[in-house]
Protein backbone atom coordinates (compact mmCIF):
# COMPACT_ATOMS: atom_id res chain seq x y z
CA UNK A 1 0.00 0.00 0.00
CA UNK A 2 2.89 2.33 -0.79
CA UNK A 3 2.26 5.90 -1.84
CA UNK A 4 -1.31 6.23 -0.61
CA UNK A 5 -0.69 7.85 2.79
CA UNK A 6 0.00 11.60 3.04
CA UNK A 7 3.55 12.53 2.12
CA UNK A 8 5.64 15.53 3.06
CA UNK A 9 5.67 17.98 0.18
CA UNK A 10 9.14 18.83 -1.14
CA UNK A 11 8.24 21.48 -3.66
CA UNK A 12 8.41 24.38 -1.24
CA UNK A 13 11.56 24.02 0.83
CA UNK A 14 13.64 26.32 3.04
CA UNK A 15 13.59 28.99 0.32
CA UNK A 16 9.81 29.26 0.49
CA UNK A 17 9.98 29.15 4.28
CA UNK A 18 12.54 31.97 4.01
CA UNK A 19 10.01 34.10 2.17
CA UNK A 20 7.45 33.67 4.93
CA UNK A 21 10.08 34.24 7.62
CA UNK A 22 11.68 37.31 6.06
CA UNK A 23 8.41 38.75 4.75
CA UNK A 24 6.70 38.47 8.13
CA UNK A 25 9.68 39.80 10.04
CA UNK A 26 10.26 42.65 7.60
CA UNK A 27 6.68 43.90 7.46
CA UNK A 28 6.19 43.47 11.21
CA UNK A 29 9.41 45.37 11.82
CA UNK A 30 8.32 48.10 9.43
CA UNK A 31 5.08 48.56 11.33
CA UNK A 32 6.92 49.14 14.61
CA UNK A 33 9.44 51.40 12.93
CA UNK A 34 6.54 53.43 11.52
CA UNK A 35 4.86 53.61 14.93
CA UNK A 36 8.16 54.77 16.43
CA UNK A 37 8.12 57.77 14.09
CA UNK A 38 5.04 58.94 16.04
CA UNK A 39 7.29 59.07 19.11
CA UNK A 40 9.80 61.15 17.23
CA UNK A 41 12.22 58.31 16.54
CA UNK A 42 13.01 58.74 12.90
CA UNK A 43 15.72 57.75 10.51
CA UNK A 44 16.10 55.87 7.27
CA UNK A 45 17.74 52.72 8.60
CA UNK A 46 14.86 50.91 10.33
CA UNK A 47 12.69 51.19 7.22
CA UNK A 48 15.51 50.14 4.94
CA UNK A 49 16.32 47.14 7.12
CA UNK A 50 12.65 46.09 7.03
CA UNK A 51 12.48 46.42 3.25
CA UNK A 52 15.72 44.46 2.95
CA UNK A 53 14.10 41.60 4.85
CA UNK A 54 11.11 41.64 2.50
CA UNK A 55 13.43 41.78 -0.51
CA UNK A 56 15.53 38.86 0.70
CA UNK A 57 12.36 36.80 1.21
CA UNK A 58 11.19 37.50 -2.31
CA UNK A 59 14.63 36.73 -3.69
CA UNK A 60 14.58 33.36 -1.91
CA UNK A 61 11.22 32.43 -3.35
CA UNK A 62 12.36 33.62 -6.78
CA UNK A 63 15.19 31.09 -6.53
CA UNK A 64 12.59 28.39 -6.00
CA UNK A 65 10.65 28.97 -9.21
CA UNK A 66 11.29 26.67 -12.15
CA UNK A 67 11.25 29.52 -14.69
CA UNK A 68 12.53 32.51 -12.73
CA UNK A 69 12.91 34.82 -15.75
CA UNK A 70 9.19 34.63 -16.34
CA UNK A 71 8.55 36.31 -12.98
CA UNK A 72 6.49 39.03 -14.64
CA UNK A 73 3.78 36.41 -15.27
CA UNK A 74 3.05 36.21 -11.57
CA UNK A 75 1.18 39.51 -11.82
CA UNK A 76 -1.46 38.05 -14.14
CA UNK A 77 -4.03 36.64 -11.73
CA UNK A 78 -5.10 39.11 -9.03
CA UNK A 79 -8.70 37.84 -9.22
CA UNK A 80 -8.00 34.77 -7.09
CA UNK A 81 -4.28 34.18 -6.56
CA UNK A 82 -2.75 35.38 -3.31
CA UNK A 83 0.74 35.16 -4.82
CA UNK A 84 -0.28 37.73 -7.41
CA UNK A 85 -1.81 39.92 -4.71
CA UNK A 86 1.34 39.65 -2.61
CA UNK A 87 3.42 40.65 -5.64
CA UNK A 88 1.14 43.60 -6.35
CA UNK A 89 1.19 44.85 -2.76
CA UNK A 90 4.96 44.74 -2.56
CA UNK A 91 5.28 47.40 -5.28
CA UNK A 92 3.67 50.28 -3.30
CA UNK A 93 5.31 48.93 -0.14
CA UNK A 94 8.74 49.36 -1.73
CA UNK A 95 7.92 52.68 -3.38
CA UNK A 96 6.46 54.32 -0.27
CA UNK A 97 9.04 52.67 1.97
CA UNK A 98 12.02 53.84 -0.06
CA UNK A 99 10.49 57.29 -0.52
CA UNK A 100 9.86 57.46 3.23
CA UNK A 101 13.49 56.58 3.93
CA UNK A 102 14.75 59.08 1.37
CA UNK A 103 12.56 62.06 2.26
CA UNK A 104 12.00 61.22 5.90
CA UNK A 105 8.30 62.07 5.69
CA UNK A 106 6.28 60.35 8.38
CA UNK A 107 3.15 60.10 6.19
CA UNK A 108 5.03 58.07 3.57
CA UNK A 109 6.33 55.70 6.23
CA UNK A 110 2.87 55.19 7.70
CA UNK A 111 1.36 54.50 4.27
CA UNK A 112 4.13 51.98 3.58
CA UNK A 113 3.38 50.30 6.91
CA UNK A 114 -0.24 49.82 5.85
CA UNK A 115 0.93 48.16 2.63
CA UNK A 116 3.28 46.07 4.77
CA UNK A 117 0.29 44.79 6.73
CA UNK A 118 -1.38 43.96 3.42
CA UNK A 119 1.70 42.04 2.35
CA UNK A 120 1.70 40.09 5.61
CA UNK A 121 -1.99 39.26 5.21
CA UNK A 122 -1.36 38.01 1.66
CA UNK A 123 1.38 35.73 2.98
CA UNK A 124 -1.01 34.22 5.51
CA UNK A 125 -3.63 33.68 2.81
CA UNK A 126 -1.09 32.06 0.46
CA UNK A 127 -0.68 29.18 2.88
CA UNK A 128 -4.38 29.02 3.64
CA UNK A 129 -5.32 28.70 -0.06
CA UNK A 130 -3.19 25.58 -0.55
CA UNK A 131 -6.05 23.13 -0.32
CA UNK A 132 -3.81 20.11 -0.74
CA UNK A 133 -1.92 20.73 2.52
CA UNK A 134 -4.20 20.21 5.53
CA UNK A 135 -1.84 21.95 7.99
CA UNK A 136 -2.01 25.10 5.87
CA UNK A 137 -5.60 25.18 4.70
CA UNK A 138 -7.16 25.39 8.15
CA UNK A 139 -8.63 28.87 8.68
CA UNK A 140 -6.71 29.00 11.97
CA UNK A 141 -3.44 29.36 10.02
CA UNK A 142 -4.29 32.89 8.83
CA UNK A 143 -4.37 34.74 12.18
CA UNK A 144 -1.45 32.63 13.44
CA UNK A 145 0.84 33.55 10.54
CA UNK A 146 -0.28 37.19 10.66
CA UNK A 147 0.25 37.53 14.40
CA UNK A 148 3.57 35.72 14.21
CA UNK A 149 4.79 38.26 11.66
CA UNK A 150 3.85 41.12 13.97
CA UNK A 151 5.49 39.38 16.93
CA UNK A 152 8.68 38.85 14.97
CA UNK A 153 8.64 42.50 13.95
CA UNK A 154 8.24 43.69 17.51
CA UNK A 155 10.99 41.34 18.64
CA UNK A 156 13.42 42.48 15.98
CA UNK A 157 12.59 46.12 16.65
CA UNK A 158 13.51 45.72 20.32
CA UNK A 159 16.80 44.04 19.42
CA UNK A 160 17.73 46.26 16.49
CA UNK A 161 16.86 49.39 18.41
CA UNK A 162 20.03 48.97 20.45
CA UNK A 163 22.09 49.51 17.32
CA UNK A 164 19.87 51.64 15.08
CA UNK A 165 18.91 54.34 17.61
CA UNK A 166 20.85 53.61 20.84
CA UNK A 167 20.07 56.99 22.39
CA UNK A 168 16.30 56.48 21.99
CA UNK A 169 16.16 52.74 22.57
CA UNK A 170 14.58 53.17 25.97
CA UNK A 171 11.73 55.31 24.63
CA UNK A 172 11.10 52.97 21.72
CA UNK A 173 11.31 49.97 24.01
CA UNK A 174 8.45 50.96 26.32
CA UNK A 175 5.67 50.86 23.74
CA UNK A 176 7.13 47.94 21.80
CA UNK A 177 7.56 45.79 24.91
CA UNK A 178 3.90 46.24 25.75
CA UNK A 179 2.99 45.32 22.20
CA UNK A 180 5.33 42.32 22.28
CA UNK A 181 3.76 40.99 25.46
CA UNK A 182 0.27 41.40 24.03
CA UNK A 183 1.29 39.70 20.79
CA UNK A 184 2.94 36.84 22.65
CA UNK A 185 -0.25 36.19 24.59
CA UNK A 186 -2.35 36.30 21.43
CA UNK A 187 0.13 34.03 19.62
CA UNK A 188 -0.01 31.40 22.37
CA UNK A 189 -3.78 31.37 22.14
CA UNK A 190 -3.77 31.21 18.32
CA UNK A 191 -1.20 28.42 18.43
CA UNK A 192 -3.53 26.36 20.61
CA UNK A 193 -6.49 27.12 18.33
CA UNK A 194 -4.41 26.15 15.31
CA UNK A 195 -3.27 22.85 16.80
CA UNK A 196 -6.77 21.99 17.96
CA UNK A 197 -8.07 22.58 14.43
CA UNK A 198 -5.68 19.92 13.13
CA UNK A 199 -5.97 17.29 15.81
CA UNK A 200 -8.69 14.67 15.70
CA UNK A 201 -8.97 14.43 11.94
CA UNK A 202 -8.05 17.90 10.71
CA UNK A 203 -4.65 16.88 9.37
CA UNK A 204 -2.61 13.73 8.77
CA UNK A 205 -1.11 12.17 11.88
CA UNK A 206 2.44 12.99 10.84
CA UNK A 207 1.62 16.68 10.39
CA UNK A 208 0.11 16.79 13.86
CA UNK A 209 3.18 14.99 15.22
CA UNK A 210 5.55 17.49 13.56
CA UNK A 211 3.75 20.35 15.27
CA UNK A 212 3.57 18.52 18.59
CA UNK A 213 7.33 18.02 18.41
CA UNK A 214 8.04 21.76 18.54
CA UNK A 215 5.26 22.63 20.98
CA UNK A 216 7.30 22.83 24.19
CA UNK A 217 10.32 24.49 22.57
CA UNK A 218 8.06 27.02 20.88
CA UNK A 219 6.20 27.81 24.07
CA UNK A 220 9.28 27.87 26.31
CA UNK A 221 11.71 29.83 24.12
CA UNK A 222 9.27 31.86 22.06
CA UNK A 223 6.91 32.86 24.85
CA UNK A 224 7.83 32.02 28.43
CA UNK A 225 11.45 33.12 28.18
CA UNK A 226 10.64 36.52 26.60
CA UNK A 227 8.08 37.16 29.33
CA UNK A 228 10.64 36.24 32.01
CA UNK A 229 13.22 38.54 30.43
CA UNK A 230 10.78 41.44 30.23
CA UNK A 231 9.83 40.84 33.87
CA UNK A 232 13.54 40.85 34.70
CA UNK A 233 13.81 44.20 32.96
CA UNK A 234 11.11 45.61 35.21
CA UNK A 235 13.12 44.55 38.26
CA UNK A 236 16.52 45.58 36.91
CA UNK A 237 15.64 48.83 35.22
CA UNK A 238 19.24 49.64 34.24
CA UNK A 239 19.46 46.48 32.20
CA UNK A 240 15.89 46.71 30.92
CA UNK A 241 16.77 47.72 27.37
CA UNK A 242 19.20 44.83 26.95
CA UNK A 243 16.86 42.31 28.55
CA UNK A 244 14.02 43.53 26.34
CA UNK A 245 16.26 43.13 23.32
CA UNK A 246 16.94 39.51 24.26
CA UNK A 247 13.23 38.97 24.88
CA UNK A 248 12.62 40.25 21.38
CA UNK A 249 15.25 37.95 19.89
CA UNK A 250 13.69 34.89 21.50
CA UNK A 251 10.20 35.88 20.33
CA UNK A 252 11.67 36.38 16.86
CA UNK A 253 13.42 33.00 16.85
CA UNK A 254 10.21 31.32 18.03
CA UNK A 255 8.32 32.76 15.08
CA UNK A 256 10.99 31.63 12.64
CA UNK A 257 10.93 28.12 14.08
CA UNK A 258 7.14 28.02 13.81
CA UNK A 259 7.06 29.08 10.17
CA UNK A 260 9.93 26.82 9.17
CA UNK A 261 8.10 23.89 10.77
CA UNK A 262 4.73 24.69 9.22
CA UNK A 263 6.16 25.19 5.72
CA UNK A 264 8.68 22.38 5.58
CA UNK A 265 7.96 19.82 8.33
CA UNK A 266 4.20 19.77 8.84
CA UNK A 267 3.33 20.15 5.17
CA UNK A 268 2.01 16.67 4.56
CA UNK A 269 -0.35 16.44 1.63
CA UNK A 270 -3.87 15.07 1.67
CA UNK A 271 -3.00 11.53 0.61
CA UNK A 272 -5.64 9.32 -0.93
CA UNK A 273 -8.87 7.96 0.48
CA UNK A 274 -11.70 5.66 -0.42
CA UNK A 275 -15.24 6.31 0.78
CA UNK A 276 -16.16 2.68 0.17
CA UNK A 277 -14.40 -0.41 -1.06
CA UNK A 278 -16.14 -2.15 -3.94
CA UNK A 279 -18.79 -4.81 -3.59
CA UNK A 280 -17.49 -8.15 -4.85
CA UNK A 281 -20.98 -9.63 -4.83
CA UNK A 282 -23.99 -7.66 -6.04
CA UNK A 283 -26.06 -6.48 -3.13
CA UNK A 284 -23.36 -7.08 -0.54
CA UNK A 285 -23.16 -3.38 0.23
CA UNK A 286 -19.43 -3.13 -0.36
CA UNK A 287 -16.84 -2.73 2.32
CA UNK A 288 -15.63 0.09 4.50
CA UNK A 289 -13.53 2.85 3.08
CA UNK A 290 -10.03 3.82 4.12
CA UNK A 291 -8.03 6.98 4.72
CA UNK A 292 -4.42 5.94 5.35
CA UNK A 293 -2.34 8.18 7.57
CA UNK A 294 -5.29 9.90 9.23
CA UNK A 295 -6.72 9.29 12.66
CA UNK A 296 -10.46 9.09 12.72
CA UNK A 297 -12.17 12.12 14.10
CA UNK A 298 -14.66 14.80 13.27
CA UNK A 299 -14.26 16.46 9.90
CA UNK A 300 -12.90 19.95 10.28
CA UNK A 301 -14.59 23.06 8.95
CA UNK A 302 -12.76 24.17 5.86
CA UNK B 1 -23.34 21.83 -22.60
CA UNK B 2 -20.42 19.47 -22.26
CA UNK B 3 -18.46 18.33 -19.25
CA UNK B 4 -16.04 15.50 -19.81
CA UNK B 5 -15.65 13.17 -16.85
CA UNK B 6 -13.95 9.88 -16.20
CA UNK B 7 -15.29 6.89 -14.34
CA UNK B 8 -13.32 4.08 -12.72
CA UNK B 9 -15.23 0.94 -11.87
CA UNK B 10 -13.47 -0.27 -8.72
CA UNK B 11 -15.05 -3.70 -9.07
CA UNK B 12 -13.32 -4.20 -12.39
CA UNK B 13 -9.88 -2.64 -12.03
CA UNK B 14 -7.25 -5.37 -11.65
CA UNK B 15 -4.29 -3.05 -11.07
CA UNK B 16 -2.46 -4.08 -14.23
CA UNK B 17 -1.13 -0.53 -14.79
CA UNK B 18 -1.75 -0.76 -18.52
CA UNK B 19 -3.41 2.66 -18.33
CA UNK B 20 -0.29 4.01 -16.61
CA UNK B 21 1.95 2.62 -19.34
CA UNK B 22 -0.38 3.82 -22.06
CA UNK B 23 -0.40 7.33 -20.59
CA UNK B 24 3.38 7.41 -20.37
CA UNK B 25 3.67 6.19 -23.95
CA UNK B 26 1.14 8.70 -25.25
CA UNK B 27 2.43 11.72 -23.37
CA UNK B 28 6.14 10.86 -23.18
CA UNK B 29 6.40 11.81 -19.54
CA UNK B 30 9.83 11.62 -17.95
CA UNK B 31 10.83 8.84 -15.53
CA UNK B 32 9.15 9.36 -12.17
CA UNK B 33 6.27 11.33 -13.64
CA UNK B 34 2.96 9.54 -13.97
CA UNK B 35 -0.10 11.47 -15.00
CA UNK B 36 -2.21 8.34 -14.57
CA UNK B 37 -1.51 6.11 -11.58
CA UNK B 38 -3.21 3.08 -10.13
CA UNK B 39 -3.02 2.84 -6.36
CA UNK B 40 -3.13 -0.38 -4.42
CA UNK B 41 -5.20 0.28 -1.28
CA UNK B 42 -6.21 -1.93 1.60
CA UNK B 43 -9.25 -1.41 3.77
CA UNK B 44 -10.99 -3.15 6.62
CA UNK B 45 -9.43 -5.01 9.51
CA UNK B 46 -8.09 -8.52 9.70
CA UNK B 47 -9.60 -10.94 8.84
CA UNK B 48 -12.15 -8.88 6.92
CA UNK B 49 -9.72 -7.06 4.65
CA UNK B 50 -10.12 -6.06 1.04
CA UNK B 51 -7.72 -4.79 -1.56
CA UNK B 52 -8.78 -2.21 -4.11
CA UNK B 53 -6.99 -0.86 -7.15
CA UNK B 54 -7.74 2.82 -7.56
CA UNK B 55 -6.89 4.77 -10.72
CA UNK B 56 -6.04 8.39 -9.93
CA UNK B 57 -4.75 11.45 -11.71
CA UNK B 58 -6.02 14.93 -12.43
CA UNK B 59 -9.69 14.95 -11.51
CA UNK B 60 -10.42 17.93 -13.80
CA UNK B 61 -12.36 19.53 -10.98
CA UNK B 62 -15.30 21.81 -11.60
CA UNK B 63 -13.77 24.21 -9.09
CA UNK B 64 -10.05 23.51 -9.51
CA UNK B 65 -7.96 24.68 -6.53
CA UNK B 66 -4.88 24.65 -8.77
CA UNK B 67 -6.42 27.20 -11.11
CA UNK B 68 -7.53 29.47 -8.28
CA UNK B 69 -4.04 29.79 -6.82
CA UNK B 70 -2.05 29.95 -10.08
CA UNK B 71 -0.50 33.45 -10.23
CA UNK B 72 0.24 33.36 -13.95
CA UNK B 73 -3.13 32.19 -15.34
CA UNK B 74 -1.24 29.28 -16.90
CA UNK B 75 -3.89 26.94 -15.54
CA UNK B 76 -7.24 27.39 -17.19
CA UNK B 77 -10.49 25.52 -17.52
CA UNK B 78 -11.98 24.95 -20.93
CA UNK B 79 -15.69 25.23 -21.55
CA UNK B 80 -15.88 21.43 -21.59
CA UNK B 81 -14.41 21.25 -18.04
CA UNK B 82 -10.92 20.09 -18.99
CA UNK B 83 -8.26 21.83 -16.89
CA UNK B 84 -5.15 22.71 -18.90
CA UNK B 85 -1.69 24.15 -18.25
CA UNK B 86 -0.05 26.58 -20.65
CA UNK B 87 3.66 25.66 -20.52
CA UNK B 88 4.66 29.04 -21.90
CA UNK B 89 2.95 31.01 -19.13
CA UNK B 90 3.77 28.84 -16.11
CA UNK B 91 6.55 30.21 -13.90
CA UNK B 92 7.05 26.91 -12.07
CA UNK B 93 6.26 28.26 -8.62
CA UNK B 94 4.72 24.92 -7.62
CA UNK B 95 1.77 26.52 -5.85
CA UNK B 96 -0.72 24.45 -7.87
CA UNK B 97 1.04 21.26 -6.77
CA UNK B 98 0.37 22.18 -3.15
CA UNK B 99 -3.19 23.31 -3.83
CA UNK B 100 -4.22 20.05 -5.46
CA UNK B 101 -5.57 17.55 -2.91
CA UNK B 102 -5.18 14.71 -5.43
CA UNK B 103 -1.40 14.97 -5.93
CA UNK B 104 -2.10 15.22 -9.63
CA UNK B 105 0.52 17.77 -10.57
CA UNK B 106 4.24 17.42 -10.90
CA UNK B 107 7.25 19.51 -11.80
CA UNK B 108 10.58 18.37 -13.20
CA UNK B 109 13.42 20.86 -12.89
CA UNK B 110 16.03 18.78 -14.65
CA UNK B 111 15.36 16.18 -17.32
CA UNK B 112 16.07 12.59 -16.37
CA UNK B 113 16.16 9.56 -18.58
CA UNK B 114 15.30 5.91 -18.27
CA UNK B 115 18.80 4.67 -19.08
CA UNK B 116 21.52 6.84 -17.59
CA UNK B 117 22.30 10.50 -18.09
CA UNK B 118 21.70 10.61 -21.84
CA UNK B 119 18.34 10.20 -23.53
CA UNK B 120 17.67 7.07 -25.52
CA UNK B 121 16.81 7.85 -29.18
CA UNK B 122 13.09 7.56 -28.56
CA UNK B 123 13.35 9.84 -25.51
CA UNK B 124 15.34 12.44 -27.43
CA UNK B 125 12.81 12.37 -30.24
CA UNK B 126 9.86 13.02 -27.96
CA UNK B 127 11.43 15.22 -25.30
CA UNK B 128 9.29 18.29 -24.62
CA UNK B 129 11.70 20.93 -23.33
CA UNK B 130 8.81 23.28 -22.63
CA UNK B 131 7.71 21.01 -19.81
CA UNK B 132 10.95 21.38 -17.84
CA UNK B 133 10.63 23.66 -14.83
CA UNK B 134 6.87 24.04 -15.11
CA UNK B 135 3.89 22.19 -13.71
CA UNK B 136 2.45 19.30 -15.65
CA UNK B 137 -0.50 16.98 -15.34
CA UNK B 138 -3.04 14.84 -17.16
CA UNK B 139 -4.88 16.66 -19.95
CA UNK B 140 -7.62 14.04 -20.43
CA UNK B 141 -5.83 13.69 -23.81
CA UNK B 142 -7.54 16.91 -24.86
CA UNK B 143 -5.74 17.01 -28.21
CA UNK B 144 -7.11 13.57 -28.98
CA UNK B 145 -10.61 14.64 -27.99
CA UNK B 146 -10.41 17.78 -30.11
CA UNK B 147 -9.04 15.96 -33.15
CA UNK B 148 -11.64 13.23 -32.77
CA UNK B 149 -14.50 15.68 -32.54
CA UNK B 150 -13.32 17.40 -35.69
CA UNK B 151 -13.78 14.04 -37.37
CA UNK B 152 -17.29 13.70 -35.89
CA UNK B 153 -16.17 11.01 -33.45
CA UNK B 154 -17.71 10.69 -29.99
CA UNK B 155 -15.31 10.86 -27.02
CA UNK B 156 -15.73 7.88 -24.76
CA UNK B 157 -17.30 5.84 -27.53
CA UNK B 158 -14.89 6.09 -30.45
CA UNK B 159 -11.28 5.25 -29.54
CA UNK B 160 -9.98 7.98 -31.83
CA UNK B 161 -11.56 10.61 -29.56
CA UNK B 162 -11.02 8.92 -26.21
CA UNK B 163 -8.17 9.31 -23.68
CA UNK B 164 -5.38 6.78 -24.09
CA UNK B 165 -5.80 5.31 -20.59
CA UNK B 166 -9.47 4.52 -21.23
CA UNK B 167 -8.69 2.96 -24.60
CA UNK B 168 -6.02 0.74 -23.09
CA UNK B 169 -7.96 -0.58 -20.10
CA UNK B 170 -8.07 -4.36 -20.37
CA UNK B 171 -10.88 -4.76 -17.82
CA UNK B 172 -13.27 -2.13 -19.14
CA UNK B 173 -12.88 -0.39 -15.79
CA UNK B 174 -12.23 3.10 -17.16
CA UNK B 175 -14.91 5.08 -18.95
CA UNK B 176 -15.04 8.56 -20.38
CA UNK B 177 -17.89 10.73 -21.56
CA UNK B 178 -20.07 13.80 -21.27
CA UNK B 179 -21.88 13.91 -17.94
CA UNK B 180 -24.13 16.72 -19.17
CA UNK B 181 -25.67 14.41 -21.73
CA UNK B 182 -28.23 12.17 -19.94
CA UNK B 183 -27.93 9.57 -22.71
CA UNK B 184 -24.14 9.30 -22.54
CA UNK B 185 -22.28 6.19 -21.43
CA UNK B 186 -21.10 7.88 -18.23
CA UNK B 187 -24.52 9.25 -17.28
CA UNK B 188 -25.94 5.77 -17.70
CA UNK B 189 -23.21 4.21 -15.56
CA UNK B 190 -23.74 6.75 -12.80
CA UNK B 191 -27.49 6.15 -12.87
CA UNK B 192 -27.05 2.38 -12.61
CA UNK B 193 -24.31 2.27 -9.98
CA UNK B 194 -23.49 3.56 -6.54
CA UNK B 195 -20.58 5.94 -6.79
CA UNK B 196 -18.44 8.48 -4.97
CA UNK B 197 -15.78 11.04 -5.72
CA UNK B 198 -12.53 11.23 -3.79
CA UNK B 199 -12.23 13.91 -1.07
CA UNK B 200 -15.79 15.04 -1.68
CA UNK B 201 -15.63 17.06 1.56
CA UNK B 202 -13.12 19.44 -0.04
CA UNK B 203 -15.77 20.59 -2.51
CA UNK B 204 -13.61 20.56 -5.62
CA UNK B 205 -16.42 19.14 -7.78
CA UNK B 206 -14.13 16.42 -9.05
CA UNK B 207 -14.73 15.10 -12.56
CA UNK B 208 -13.60 11.58 -11.67
CA UNK B 209 -16.17 9.12 -10.31
CA UNK B 210 -15.64 5.74 -8.68
CA UNK B 211 -18.25 3.01 -9.01
CA UNK B 212 -18.44 0.55 -6.14
CA UNK B 213 -21.75 -1.32 -6.41
CA UNK B 214 -24.65 -1.95 -8.74
CA UNK B 215 -27.63 0.15 -7.74
CA UNK B 216 -30.62 -1.98 -6.79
Amino acid sequence: MNGVAPRLQRHWDWRAAGNFICGGTGTGFYLFAALATLQGIQGPWPGLLALAFVGVGLFLVWLETGRPWRFINMFFHPQTSWITREALVVIPLMIFGLAGAWFGWRALVLVAAVFGLGFLYCQARILNAAKGIPAWRTPASVPLIFTTGLTEGAGLFLAAGLFLFPEAAGIASRFTVSALLALIIVRVWLWQVYRRSLEGGGAPDQAVAALREINYRFLAFGHVLPVVLVAGGLLLSKQAVVLNAFAGLFALAGGWMLKFTIVTRAAYNQGYALSRSPARVVGSGGGPGTKPGWSTGPSPDY
Amino acid sequence: MTRWVMIADLRRCVGCQTCTASCKHTNATLPGVQWRKVLDMESGEYPDVSRTFVPVGCMHCGDPPCMQVCPSTAIRQRDDGIVTINDDLCIGCGYCILACPYQALDKVDRPSYAYGCKPAPHEAARMERGRIGVSQKCTFCSDRIDNGREQALTPGVDPGATPACVNSCIADALHFGNIENPQSNVSELLRENEHFRMHEELETDSGFYYLWEKRS
